[in-house]
């Protein structure tokens, strides 16, 4: 049985966007906070802090979590994926985060990394997702600047090109 | 928004669970999927001295089938159960339900154990439970009991689990044949907690009705297969029955009214569903 007393901080071992990484935390510290000051990623943005808003969105082995809704010492052991694993290569967007840049969907860009994360799962888990499931998926996060269209409309031609590419999400 | 200081624990093994929770007591809350634990640690609205973290003992991930129904044990992900084979067919209040249940983010991680441990008026899972006759298996490092969904909700996010007795797993009883299953929500937005939630079994000569979302907890009534005025009547005296709450989201007379409006359609859709 692996205990940690409150206020000792525990070693945190897991897979970082594909990269070995070790970082330590009270019981009490939020994934948010661990990613962000611990790790460094600051990539994960924190918004509501209690599971509404969805900005936190991250991928743990393979499925959606909101970060905020985690403890650090949850993830060890585990593959935690955040939106800064995205681009295949430095200074190359993903087919996903290419079509939102041609299609506003974003602007200032808060809600962003969270969207991301959820649809990125989304398209990798069902290439064939259409509209209404990708709408279902969106309904999970808030976006206060452009509304949803953009978001929904990019997404739409982003599976497109992936089913018709089979490249990388 | 940052919880309180807390010891955190993650047994290997059920006993070892069972062990931390009968000496801890009251203080210890158990944590399987997080998603309505942590905002409330966050809130400190929960200050619990020690978590036990379930998820990693073995064996209380898969489902199984149990006599007369499934098994769900108290790490299984909302979003496994929803994608369980056939469970339109065996399960279909279930598969109208539970895509009701907060968004695709947070059934990911969300158990449905923590859900009907966690007793929220409003929760899609308890009104379910309720609707088509389930069970709560409890266990404690002692004792193992197993107590009808009636008889476990018993007010406000209060249930009769004991301090030292853990939710095991809930069975679902599996759809019976001649018998019609229909789920309603009404809510702000798709997601959200609902305002209203209602339940409809119906079968030759019967209906049973379950609302959630209204009183403390969610309500279920049986009749005989009433129909046009007969229906109209009953559901206007179960209105008038529940405690219906007012608060932010809508005051105690929409709730009312939708009881009785969701109420028709949903058991007319039960009805019309008889198989």
């Amino acid at each position: 049985m692996h205990r940690v007393n409150a206020s000792h901080k525990a070693t945190i071992r897991f897979t970082l966007n594909g990269r070995q990484v070790e970082g330590s935390a009270e019981p009490r510290m939020l994934l948010t906070d661990f990613l962000r000051h611990e790790c460094g990623a600051t990539g994960t943005h924190v918004g509501c802090e209690h599971g509404v808003c969805g900005a936190c969105t991250v991928r743990i082995d393979g499925g959606m979590a909101r970060a905020c809704l985690m403890l650090a010492v949850q993830v060890e052991g585990t593959a935690v994926e955040t939106v800064e694993g995205l681009s295949p290569e430095p200074g190359r967007l993903s087919v996903l985060q290419d079509a939102f840049r041609r299609h506003h969907a974003l602007q200032c860009g808060f809600c962003t990394a969270g969207i991301l994360m959820s649809l990125d799962t989304l398209l990798k888990k069902e290439p064939h997702a259409d509209e209404t499931r990708i709408r279902d998926v969106l309904g999970g996060h808030l976006c206060r600047c452009t509304g949803y269209q953009p978001i929904v409309t990019a997404t739409v031609e982003a599976a497109e090109i992936l089913r018709s590419d089979n490249g990388d999400v | 928004m940052k919880p309180a200081r807390f010891d955190y624990v993650r047994p290997d093994t059920i006993e070892e669970a069972l062990e931390v929770l009968a000496a801890e007591g009251s203080d210890a809350r158990v944590l399987a999927g997080g998603q309505s634990l942590v905002p409330m640690l966050s809130m400190r609205l929960a200050r619990p001295s020690v978590l036990i973290d379930i998820t990693r003992i073995a064996g209380l991930q898969e489902i199984r089938n149990g006599k007369g129904g499934i098994v769900v044990p108290a790490a299984t992900r909302q979003a496994a159960l929803l994608a369980a084979p056939g469970l339109e067919r065996t399960h279909p209040l279930l598969a109208a339900a539970m895509p009701w249940i907060g968004h695709a983010q947070t059934r990911a991680r969300g158990t449905v154990c923590g859900s009907i441990a966690h007793a929220d008026p409003s929760a899609e899972l308890a009104l379910c439970l309720l609707a088509v006759g389930g069970t709560v298996n409890l266990r404690s490092g002692k004792t193992r009991r197993a107590v009808a969904a009636k008889d476990f909700f018993v007010g406000l996010m209060t249930t009769d689990r004991h301090d030292d007795e853990l939710v095991e797993s809930v069975t679902f009883p599996t759809a019976s044949d001649g018998t019609g299953y229909a789920f309603a929500e009404f809510g702000r937005r798709h997601g959200d907690f609902a305002i209203v939630s209602v339940a409809a079994v119906a079968r030759a000569d019967a209906v049973e009705v379950t609302v959630g979302g209204v009183d403390d907890m969610p309500v279920g009534r049986a009749w005989p297969r009433l129909a046009g005025a007969d229906l109209e009547d009953a559901l206007n005296t179960l209105a008038w029955e529940l405690n219906a709450r007012d608060d932010i989201h809508a005051d105690a007379r929409l709730r009312r009214d939708l009881v009785r409006s969701m109420g028709r359609r949903t058991i007319e859709e039960a009805v019309s569903c008889i198989a």
